[in-house]
């Protein structure tokens, strides 16, 4: 790609991508401006700046932020809290698993390894029904609360997010050299010691990308909270509180605009900090899997 | 087995034996119904120990007393055990036993809570009989593919725009990519507002969601929207991992871009066309929260001499809408196996392609 480019093409290219951006970003620049608006400056003008100041944005995500429907900062508790948890237990025991199943060389092992593989084409919406009514079952049984549960949630996701997070994690794992480990034993490294002192420290790039892989997922998934924490439930993410607060608020725009833009901005903070890893995560999962 | 001290073995068999008790104690106190253990009072609040707390710690305190056992020989098996036993359970509770239980109540009238007796195949030819669920599989099949071959149409020319020599590619990237961040639900609600207030502002019509075969479409864009940006960046990977040396080599031949591009580029990339197929397809398949949220499957139209209703729902969405809001659970469940079998048929397809196109290479 050595020859030299005549600049029309490089200009008619770059206006190009710049008339795509202003398309792909309209969205968010709308919902930024409309925000910060009355509602009838939305109806009558959602395009232009008239009647949009940073006054305004305050008052209408004050009016939002603690609104009984969403209550901005307890759903936002409760989203971090199921991701973080989730994404920690998800690393730790995917990594565990993975690496016995990498290490040991049995049938167990190969037809555990299938069936996690086998597993990652079953639909949600296969296991859901069930699902939820063995949970409501089962926990009433033995009495602890699976359903309208932060834990209860986290284990559902520890087990939806297993199979990916481990067929990435084998991936990895079968590319460590195997003779660290030998020396280690020959040193008189319980096995134990061996994976959490010298395998585990060196799985850090692929637990960066399964972390990214599942948290954008468990972030913005609105399915299995839905229908395991319900509309009502003492536990709200963020994706049940903006439905639940778009269906009270039916079109009163003032209103929802500035939910959605809470809403969304955790993962645009997030996405500027770490643009490159979440990217190159991305890939790496897609290609994988 | 001089190697282990006393207070080790005492510790390991004092889990194990506690553990167990726990364990039992606490199914028994559930099988029993006696509920939870009442220890004693603290004035009028009574000091409970949770049947569930005894069942969780019994188990916990049994996985201790299991990789305090004193042996050598074994040792590397239990530790086996107790790495795989955390995910492995999570594992068979929420998907295995919930998938085998699934296809089993599609052949009873199950309602959610309990069933009654078996239907056979009563549930799969009722939904058959559903214009609205024939219309929800075809409209599910045009959006798919549609969305196939214009979020790869789209995606790729993104990809080749983004691999040629631009200023501020890094900025173009991340914005093309950034839709993809935002839950499809949130999505929908931006969307709505700019099909229903700001595109009628242009257009001076009718809102497009207001219209069925509009809405359609309207739900392709929003999707194109999201996603497009995502199989944009796999497919710079495979332009990247495309030798410079035979770019350059056409390029000294005196190839056209065009030929360049149809001739190296397509042929050299054609994993990667695989991989994004299937990608697309599969979510465009399971698209749920966009079709919720846009515009949660209605839109009236005319099919098979039936007035339906619900004229843009998805598979997924009907599946939902059938079960959870409409409380036909076992009628649901039997489309959702259904919607499970296809599925599977794409995923076979698809290791089939690529297996050959591997053994090809």
């Amino acid at each position: 790609m050595h020859t030299k480019e005549k600049w029309p093409s490089v200009v008619i290219r770059l206006i190009i991508a710049v008339v795509i951006a202003a398309y792909v970003l309209f969205p968010f620049i709308l919902l930024l401006i409309n925000s910060g608006k009355e509602t009838s400056d939305i109806t009558s003008n959602p395009v232009s700046t008239a009647g949009a100041s940073f006054g305004q944005l305050m008052t209408n995500i004050k009016a939002v932020i603690n609104d009984p429907n969403f209550m901005f900062w307890r759903s936002f508790g409760s989203s971090a809290l199921i991701t973080v948890l989730s994404l920690v237990l998800l690393a730790l025991f995917g990594a565990m698993a993975a690496w016995v199943i990498c290490r040991n060389k049995t049938v167990w092992s190969t037809v555990i390894y299938f069936i996690f593989i086998a597993s990652m084409i079953i639909p949600f919406q296969v296991v859901m029904l069930p699902l939820i009514s063995s949970f409501r079952d089962v926990g009433k049984f033995i009495g602890i609360q699976m359903l309208q549960s932060v834990s209860g949630l986290v284990f559902a996701y520890l087990g939806f997010g297993g199979a990916m997070t481990v067929f990435i994690l084998t991936g990895f794992i079968k590319g460590v050299p195997y003779t660290l480990e030998e020396a280690a034993a020959i040193d008189g490294c319980r096995p134990e010691q061996t994976f959490f002192q010298i395998i585990f420290p060196l799985l850090s790039p692929v637990i960066t990308t399964v972390t990214i892989l599942n948290g954008m997922w468990i972030w913005n998934d609105y399915l299995l909270p839905s229908m395991m924490l319900g509309q009502n439930g003492k536990v709200m993410t963020i994706p049940i509180a903006i439905q639940k607060f778009v269906g009270s608020y039916v079109k009163s725009w003032d209103r929802i605009l500035p939910a959605a833009l809470l809403a969304i901005t955790p993962m645009i903070i997030i996405f500027l900090i770490a643009q490159r890893q979440i990217m190159e995560g991305m890939i790496e999962g897609a290609v994988k899997g | 087995m001089g190697t282990f001290s006393t207070g080790r073995k005492v510790a390991s068999f004092g889990s194990l034996i506690l553990g167990l008790v726990l364990t039992i104690a606490g199914l028994g106190l559930s099988i029993t119904g006696a509920g939870d253990l009442i220890l004693g009072y603290s004035g009028n609040t009574p000091i409970i120990l949770g049947r569930g707390a005894m069942f969780v710690c019994g188990i916990i305190l049994f996985f201790v007393g299991l990789y305090l056992f004193p042996t050598l020989k074994y040792h590397r098996t239990i530790i086996n055990i107790i790495f795989l036993f955390p995910l492995l359970f999570a594992f068979a509770v929420t998907v295995i036993i919930p998938l085998f239980l699934g296809i089993g109540y599609s052949f009873t009238d199950w309602n959610g809570i309990k069933m009654t007796g078996f239907v056979g195949l009563s549930n799969y030819t009722r939904m058959f009989k559903q214009p609205s669920f024939l219309w929800s599989i075809l409209l599910t099949f045009l959006f798919v593919v549609f969305n196939m071959i214009l979020v790869n149409l789209v995606a790729f020319l993104l990809a080749l725009l983004c691999t040629s020599r631009i200023k501020g590619l890094g900025f173009f990237r991340a914005a093309y990519f950034l839709p993809n961040l935002i839950g499809g639900l949130v999505l929908g609600y931006i969307w709505q507002f700019i099909f229903s207030n700001v595109v009628t502002k242009f257009t001076g019509t009718y809102s497009m969601l207001s219209d069925t075969h509009t809405a359609f479409i309207a739900v392709i864009i929003v999707y194109i929207w999201q996603y497009a940006g995502y199989i944009m960046l796999i497919y710079i990977t495979g332009l990247n991992t495309i030798p410079g040396d035979v770019l350059e080599a056409s390029a000294i031949d005196g190839a056209s871009p065009t030929q360049t591009l149809f001739n190296i580029k397509l042929p050299m990339i054609a994993p990667t066309i695989t991989i994004c197929t299937f990608l697309t397809l599969t979510s465009a398949f399971k698209q749920f929260d966009v079709n919720l949220a846009l515009t949660n499957g209605k839109g009236s139209i005319d099919f098979l001499g039936n007035y339906i209703a619900n004229g843009t729902e998805m598979l997924a969405l009907n599946i939902y809408t059938t079960a959870v809001i409409n409380n036909d659970y076992a009628l649901g469940q039997a489309k959702a196996v259904l919607f499970f079998i296809i599925l599977a048929i794409v995923s076979i397809v698809q290791v089939r392609i690529s297996n050959k196109r591997e053994v090809e290479l």
